[in-house]
This record gives C-alpha cells, structure tokens and sequence, in this order.
C-alpha cells in the first residue's frame, strides 16, 4: 500500500469525538470479552490448582460431586490395599479419608447465608496437600471439636476468624487456625479432624478418599488393579488434578457460553459504530479520495488505506480494553461453584491467550467493520468523486 | 404533519446510516432483552414461590436430613393447615448431563401442597397407589419422550444402587413461572430400600413443606418449629419459600451482579453508536439549522426536529430489536445446557425496560446535536461546511 | 515534430438516471508540445470532460487519445493509474490538498508512486517547492496557508514528477486577483522557462490572455478559434 501511514493516522486525529466514540464502544466489547474469558479462567484455574497429578482421589462412579458420594470404611481399606500407594514412613498409606459436608455461614457485609465446605481429614492430608499451609493459629487436635478456615472463608464469611466458635451438629466448634492453599479452591474450605465429623453426624462412611502414589506415572497400574477389582465397581479413580478440573467445567463452560453469546452480541453493536464511522470518514473525504486516485494511487490502495484506519482504530479500542480488563486481576469473586454446590473463591485470571484473543476480536471488529465503506471508497469514480464537494 | 414529513426525510438522507443505527439498536436491545431474561431465569424459583407455604430444613445445611417424626410435631402447631415432606434423591439418569429436579415426596400430600402442578385425578390415583411409580413434568416427558407406563432407571449417588420406576403421571404446569421437568417417586420406596441397605440412615427426610392457613403469620410460624427442635441433633431452619428459594439465588449473587453490570454496558453502546449517528447528522447540518433559523424557526421548532429525529430512530430500532428477541433468546436457551434453566420466559417487564432503554437513549443521544444547534450562531452556521 | 496530444474523433456522453446527455461530439484536434492552450465556453460547453479525458482520468465513449505516442484509452485501469502518475500533472480549482498532510508531504505524494529513494525524493520536493517559492513555508498544513499559497503547492505537487503535461481546471476560479495573478505568473513561467505542456480549462479572460493559443467548446463541438 503506497499511501503512507502518516495520513491514515492523522486522519482518526481529526474527528476526535466521533473516533473516539467508536474506539469506546470497541473498547467496551473487548473489556466484556476479556472479562469474560478471565472469569472462566480464573474459576478454572483456582480448581486445576486444587488437585495435584501426584495424588488420586477415588469417589462413588455416578456421584456428582463430592457431598453426593460415599465410601464406607471397608471399601476404603480395600483401596487401600492395592498396589503402588506411597507410604510415610511409619509404613502407613500415604492417604486421606474425607466426609465432606456443606454447612451454611453468614456472609460478611451484603449478609445472606451460603454454603460452606467442611473437610474432614486425616493427619496425611497436610503431607498429601503440600499447598496447603498454616498462616495463622495453629492445626486442629487429633480428638477435639476444632477447625481451620481457608483464607477466603475466613474473609468473607461472619464467625470464621481465629477462636470464633461456629455451631454445628449439636456441638460448638472452635476455628483454631487459618491456612493458605495459594489461590486454590481449598481456600474456600473449613477443615477438620475426619473422625470427629464422622462421629458428630453420626457417620460411619466418608466421602472420597485421597491417596498419594509412588510416582505419578504408575497411575495406570494403579487404575488397571483398581477396575479389575470387581468390588470396586461402583467407584473410580481419577488423577486429583482431573477430579478438580472437571468441577469447574460446568461453571467455566456456563460462563463462557453466555459471555460469549453476549459479547458477540455487543460486537456486533460495535462494529456497526465502526461502520458508520469509517462511511462518514469516506463521505467526508470523498475530493481527496479522488485527488489521490487521479495522481495516480489504485483503487486497491485506497481500499487498504481505509481498512487500515479502521483496523487502528479498533487496535486502539482493544488494547484500551484490554488495559482496563487487566486491572480486573486485582478482584476476587466469591460465588456458588455448581459442580460442587458450595462457596468457590476465585480471581479473574488473565492469560497470554485470553490477551490474543481479544485483540484478534478487536481487529476482526475493524476489518468487518470497514470492510464495506472501504470498498465504497474505491469503488468512487474518479470523475464524480472530484466533483462532489 | 409537515413536521413530521421533515423528520422522516431528514432521517432518509443518510439511509445507510440510519440503517445502520437502527440494526445496531436493535441489536443492543436484544442484548439486554437476553441478559435480563437469564437473570429473571435465575431467581424463577423466587417468583413461584408461594406466600402461605414455609420450608424447614436442617439448620446446618440442607444436605443434613431430618427424622421424619418431625412431622407429626410441626403438623400439630395452631395455624399449620398441612404439612408434606421430600427428599432430594440426585442421582443420575441416563449420564451426569442430564439435569432436572428427582424428589422422592409424600405421594398422599404433595400434590395438595403444590396446587400449580396438575395432576390428572386419575393418574393421581394411580401414582398413590404404586409404590414405584413416579411422576413427572410435561416438560420432561416431551424432553426424554416419556409416556404413561414407560419405566425410568435412575442411578443412585447419595442413596447408592439401582432405582426403577413406572411413569404414572405427567403434570401440566399451572403457572409460567412453575418448573415443568421435575420427577417425584414415593418416600416411601425410598426409605424401605434404605431400612434394607444401610438402616442407620432410614427414616430421614430432606427438607418439610408447611402450609399455613395466613400468611402474615409466617415469621411467628418459623419461630414456633424451630423452638421445637432447639438443642436437639437435628435443629431446623424455617423460612418462607420466598426466603428459601432467595438464598439460592443469593450465592449466585456475583454473576448476576455481572450479568446486570453487562446490560449497562449495552445501553452504552447503544448510546454512543444512536450519539455518534446524531452528532455527525448535526456537523452536516450545521449550515442547514443555521438557514432554518433565518427563516424563523424557533428554538423550539430545531429541538422538535432533532429530538425527532432521534426518538425516530430509536423507536424503529427498539421495535426490531424486541422482534427478534423472542427467536434469538430460544436460540440462546437451545444451546445452555438443558435443564440450567427450568425456566426461562421473556417476561413483559423485560419488553418494557427494553423498549424504554431504547427510547430513553434517543432522547439523551440528541442532547448533544441539539445543545450545538441552538448555541451556533445563524452567522457561523451560514459559513460552515459541514 | 508530432504534437504531444492527439485527440481524434472523440465523442462521450453522460448518463444521468435514464437519460442520456452528449457532451462532446466528434472532437479532433492536435496539441504541439510546449503550447499553453486554455479551452474555454459556457457551462456545459464539455470543457472539463475533455479535458479529463485528456488527463486520463475518464475514457471517450468513441475515438481515441494519444498523449506522447501512447493511446491512452488502450490502457487498463491499473496501468492507466500507472500512466497519469508519471505523464499528468494537475492542479485542480480547489487546490485538492489532503488537510492532514504538510505542504512538504502534499509535493511527496506522487513521488511515492515511483521508485525514487527518500533522498531522491527530498530533492524533488524541495526543487518543486523552490520553484514555487514557497520553501519555507514546507511544515506548514494547508489550512495555515492562504488561497494562494495553497495553489502553488499544488503546482508544487503538479510538477514534482516531471510530468509530460500539466491540465489545470479553472486554476484561478476560487483566487482573488492579486492570487491569481501570481498564479498565472507562475504557469507562465512553467511553460517558457520549463518547457511545459499545459492544457488548462478556464472562465476567466483574464486567464485565458496568458495562454498562448485560446480554444472555445460550445455544446460539445470545438470552435475555430
């Protein structure tokens, strides 16, 4: 393209209101755009962080999600038998036994109740969770009514704050400690000892049961035992990271579907702007269109010129966009994870992708956008063009 | 009309422009039509809920059960009219995708306590009678094509194994706002299948139902049934249905707080592509207004004119847009995961914010051209070339 | 010598809904190299279409025009575009400035058709703006110039290629008088110092007095002069 880079340039300089207007509305999609995929991503992440590949965590086949399954003890010392389980080094299974529970606490400030994790755990849940570490207080008692509150459950939640007591199952229980999983979904969780939830609703069978192997690439064998074993039928095992993963699915998936529904919507909204922009632009500077033709310039070049200005005009509203999208990382939301049915704490999480994508969808805007008043502009006879002012 | 005549013209001059403005109206009003529409889906529970009926459940959450001799307790408080009971049974049918309510319920009086869902008399019977019967909303017969008579397996997750029912009845949903794709089987079956499999977990319900005779009575009611239960093992929460369906909708606060966040962003949108049109329409007929003024036109006369011309613009675009919100929002729920929304209907006050949102930006999107007109002077208008 | 353009039988009408309007009628005429012609008539007369057709900016309906041996209406649209960008120069009533570029940037602007080097290109610019008289004045923007001032860049931009000829349309039309004259002053010049071939339409007999040879269009027939 022979015409310089300066005129298009210049020329989004003259009409600032009407351009800047436009380079808003661009803006404003690809701030919901990006948005939207951080929010999907950061639920995401904050559950792939949850599992590990190093553990396993088996649960009840047609359980959806951990409150709804159940292992009973003899099951669980079953599993527990198999082969390629690490073991500390008293020689014990390297592994967790867990009810877990939904139990409902107040929410800080807006008020309204949600619903709340509690784990029960074993003393290796700590050495199975390497993530998870104490930040203040200290962990509950083997034997006693105590609990430790994640991070975000202890900021978010009334009555989860170090020597608060929270009542349940008939009996107080005194929040001793506060840990930190670093961004995971543990954060959102209350634990604690495994045998006095047990015993406090009135349970025998835990939930799911988490177990730690001698090296991560023996799950195969681990899984091949474990489906050979005909009275492990009802159950499966999955990598824990996997487990995780696919609680997030349906939430991330819902927020995109939607999100995307939407934005594509509001682009639409945008790029029309664009048009109507980029067509007044060509009303506007139909002389100069056919001065440049009649020195000599193609018709291609006035096509490019004009697709040009408007793919700048939409890059600067994606990257002004994607700037104000960024800051989002600084929120954390707090919402019901459907795959779960509880409280999941969670930050907008911003990716090199998600970055990618949105400045594509911000060019894609202008270049559909000017598309159409740019072929008007060289498709202008030279002739009529001059004479029109 | 001549002014109107003026006013259609005016806004024929540019007719890509116009167009443009319209469809990108239109297009924002079905934004917000659909956005609006997914928040009204979420709290539908709320709105279908009834004034006289109260929910109990275990105070810890509603995943802990509570015994079923409660019943008798709570039946005998003066106001309670009746009272039923049901358990949330989960489970899987056909694989995890398939999402709808499955309830195993007092089969003598659920459907006493539920008047919005119609039974026919004889199914009714029928379904009383068997004790694995089951069942379930028009809506889902027609989803899973389920007449009377044809068996459903469920899978168990909470009460594990193998579960087989009878389709006995399908119930019609009385109101709009009821959910047609919900299944429910006898407690009865339920429990007897528990007393055999793990006996310790026999004899429990989910949640109860309590209908009373005056609804203002409702605060003093939820007190009275949770005194009862005070310090024992399994302490209840009353509430309204209201109040209980509202918690729901509460957790889910952040992404409908986003949601309602997102459709302001569309009437801006909208304003800025309706403003952008207005005030390049008024650069081009700076000139123009100025002439108009020589003439005589008032002030007045120049406002009408713009503001016209706007809410012209805006009218049209707010009318297609609310055209082609219905088939877009059912494109919209045919893609969501089925049974997300039990349901989803565009409801008329979302047609009228809609409409009124487009109306509303005609008038201030014209603020700025008319702002202009009148502050030119006729002189520099005269020398403008727009 | 062969005249420099040679235009022969050539007729173009117009079409404006369904109507056809003839505006030039079997044209035939010859321009030695180095005349300064100004064609001249009433509105309508079919002037500015000849000389467009001249300029290569539009093509005659029957009849062909030749410019320095090459039969213009042979070309395609692409190396028609090509042609005009190294043979025509033109300066227009209005001046047709692009606002947003500077006066020096205005003159550099056929000469990013070519394939002349920055440096080449600078010395082009400045030697046309020179000539001019207006090479101080090269950062400015059009709108800081006067009427005047605005036209000679474009004669500026008109020359900056060495083009075979120079049409100019009503060059003086939009002038007051003082401009004007200096305008003329200046295309004399370019045709007896430089040598330049110019066609140039006008209304005004003050404009059409310092052409050389005077020709007159009525209703799309060229008179004898």
């Amino acid at each position: 393209m022979k015409i310089p880079l300066k005129y298009i340039v210049r020329n989004l300089g003259t009409r600032k209101l009407t351009t800047g207007i436009t380079v808003l509305g661009v803006a404003l999609v690809v701030f919901v755009f990006a948005a939207v995929l951080m929010m999907a991503y950061g639920v995401q992440k904050t559950l792939v962080a949850t599992g590990s590949n190093d553990n396993v965590i088996v649960a009840r086949k047609a359980a959806n999600g951990e409150i709804s399954s159940i292992i009973d003890r003899v099951t669980a010392d079953i599993i527990l038998s198999l082969p390629n389980i690490a073991k500390t080094p008293e020689g014990r299974p390297l592994a967790s036994g867990e009810p877990v529970v939904i139990i409902n606490l107040e929410k800080l400030g807006a008020g309204g109740v949600s619903n709340v994790t509690v784990r029960g755990v074993s003393p290796q849940a700590f050495s199975l969770r390497p993530q998870v570490k104490l930040k203040a207080g200290r962990i509950f008692r083997t034997g006693a009514r105590e609990l430790v509150a994640g991070t975000a459950i202890e900021s978010r939640f009334a009555g989860a704050k170090i020597g608060d007591m929270v009542r349940f199952a008939g009996d107080n229980w005194t929040v001793v400690g506060t840990f930190d999983s670093d961004g995971s979904g543990f954060d959102s969780e209350m634990w604690g000892d495994s045998n006095q939830l047990l015993d406090a609703f009135n349970r025998t069978s835990f939930s799911t049961l988490t177990l730690r192997l001698e090296r991560p690439e023996a799950f195969h064998d681990f899984a091949a035992a474990f489906e050979k074993d005909q009275r492990l039928q009802q159950f499966e095992a999955k990598v824990e990271r996997r487990f995780f993963e696919e609680q997030s699915e349906l939430m991330a998936g819902f927020i995109r579907i939607l999100g995307i529904f939407v934005t594509v919507i509001f682009s639409a909204g945008a790029t029309i702007g664009a048009t109507i922009t980029m067509y007044a632009a060509v009303a506007n500077r139909t002389v100069e269109v056919g001065t440049l033709r009649a020195l000599g310039f193609r018709r291609r070049s006035v096509l490019a010129a004009f697709l040009t200005e408007s793919l700048v005009l939409s890059l600067i509203g994606g990257l002004v966009g994607l700037f104000f999208a960024s800051f989002l990382q600084l929120f954390s939301i707090s919402t019901l994870n459907f795959g779960s049915f509880s409280e999941l704490a969670f930050s907008f999480a911003l990716s090199p992708s998600i970055a990618i994508s949105s400045l594509l969808f911000a060019i894609a805007m202008g270049l559909i956008g000017g598309f159409l008043p740019s072929v008007r502009a060289a498709r202008l006879n030279i002739v009529s063009a001059l004479r029109s002012s | 009309m001549k002014v109107f005549k003026l006013i259609f013209k005016n806004a024929l001059r540019h007719k890509l422009r116009t167009v443009l403005t319209i469809v990108g109206i239109a297009i924002a009003v079905m934004a917000f039509g659909l956005l609006r529409t997914v928040v009204t889906a979420w709290s539908a529970g709320v709105e279908a809920s009834a004034a006289n009926r109260l929910i109990a459940r275990q105070a810890i959450s509603f995943i802990f059960p509570l015994p079923y001799s409660y019943r008798d307790q709570i039946a005998k408080i003066p106001g309670v009219d009746a009272v039923t009971y049901a358990n949330w049974f989960g489970g899987v049918y056909i694989d995890k995708n398939q999402f709808f309510a499955r309830m195993a319920v007092d089969a003598e009086t659920n459907f006493a306590l539920y008047p919005e869902f119609l039974v026919p008399a004889d199914q009714l019977t029928t379904f009383k009678r068997e004790r694995n019967s089951c069942v379930v909303g028009s809506e889902l017969a027609q989803r899973y094509n389920l007449k009377i008579g044809d068996a459903m397996q469920l899978d168990g997750d909470i009460y594990p194994g193998k579960w087989s029912f009878v389709v006995r009845g399908i119930y019609r949903p009385r109101d709009k706002s009821t959910d047609a794709t919900q299944m429910f089987f006898h407690w009865q079956y339920l429990d007897e299948r528990i007393r055999q499999d793990d006996p310790p977990r026999a004899g429990n319900v989910g949640w109860y139902v309590v209908r009373i005779s005056d609804p203002a009575k409702s605060g003093i009611i939820s007190e009275q049934i949770d005194a009862l239960f005070k310090n024992s093992r399994a302490e209840t929460k009353t509430e309204t249905e209201r109040a209980f369906q509202q918690g729901f909708v509460a957790s889910a606060g952040a992404i409908i707080t986003a949601m309602n966040f997102m459709s302001f962003v569309i009437i801006g949108i909208i304003l800025l592509v309706v403003g952008n049109t207005m005030i390049m329409s008024a650069r081009e007929r700076t000139r123009e207004y100025a002439v108009f003024k020589t003439l005589g036109f008032s002030a007045g006369h120049l406002v009408g004119l713009i503001l016209g011309e706007s809410l012209l613009i805006s009218a049209l675009g707010g009318g297609l847009g609310l055209f082609v919100t219905y088939p877009f929002i059912a494109a919209f729920a045919a893609v969501v995961p089925k049974g997300f929304f039990p349901v989803f209907n565009v409801e008329s006050i979302t047609v009228i914010l809609a409409g009124s949102s487009a109306i509303l930006v005609g008038l201030l999107a014209s603020l700025f051209p008319i702002q202009r007109a009148l502050g030119t002077k006729i002189v520099d208008g005269l020398r403008h070339i727009g | 010598m062969d005249p420099i353009i040679q235009v022969r039988a050539v007729s173009k009408s117009y079409w404006r809904d369904s109507f056809e309007i003839p505006v030039l009628n079997n044209i035939s005429f010859d321009i030695p190299a180095g005349e300064y012609l100004a064609l001249m008539g009433p509105s309508g007369s079919g002037k500015t279409t000849l000389l467009n057709l001249i300029a290569g900016i539009d093509r005659p309906d029957k009849g062909q025009i030749s410019v320095a041996g090459t039969n213009i209406g042979s070309l395609n649209e692409s190396r028609l575009a090509k042609w005009r960008s190294t043979h025509v120069g033109f300066i227009f009533q209005f001046y047709n400035l692009i606002p947003v570029l500077t006066a020096y940037e205005n003159v550099e602007l056929p000469l990013l058709l070519t394939s002349l080097s920055k440096k080449e290109r600078r010395e082009h610019v400045e030697t046309a703006l020179t000539v001019v008289g207006l090479q101080d004045r090269m950062r400015h923007y059009p709108k800081q110039l006067s009427g005047g001032q605005e036209q000679r860049v474009a004669i500026a931009r008109a020359i900056a290629t060495d083009p075979t000829i120079l049409v100019a349309d009503e060059p003086t039309g939009d002038l007051d008088k003082n401009s004007a004259d200096e305008i003329l002053m200046l295309l004399d010049r370019l045709n007896t110092e430089f040598h330049k071939t110019i066609v140039m339409v006008t209304h005004d007999p003050r404009a059409a007095e310092k052409a050389r040879v005077v020709r007159h269009l009525d209703k799309g027939e060229l008179q004898r002069s």
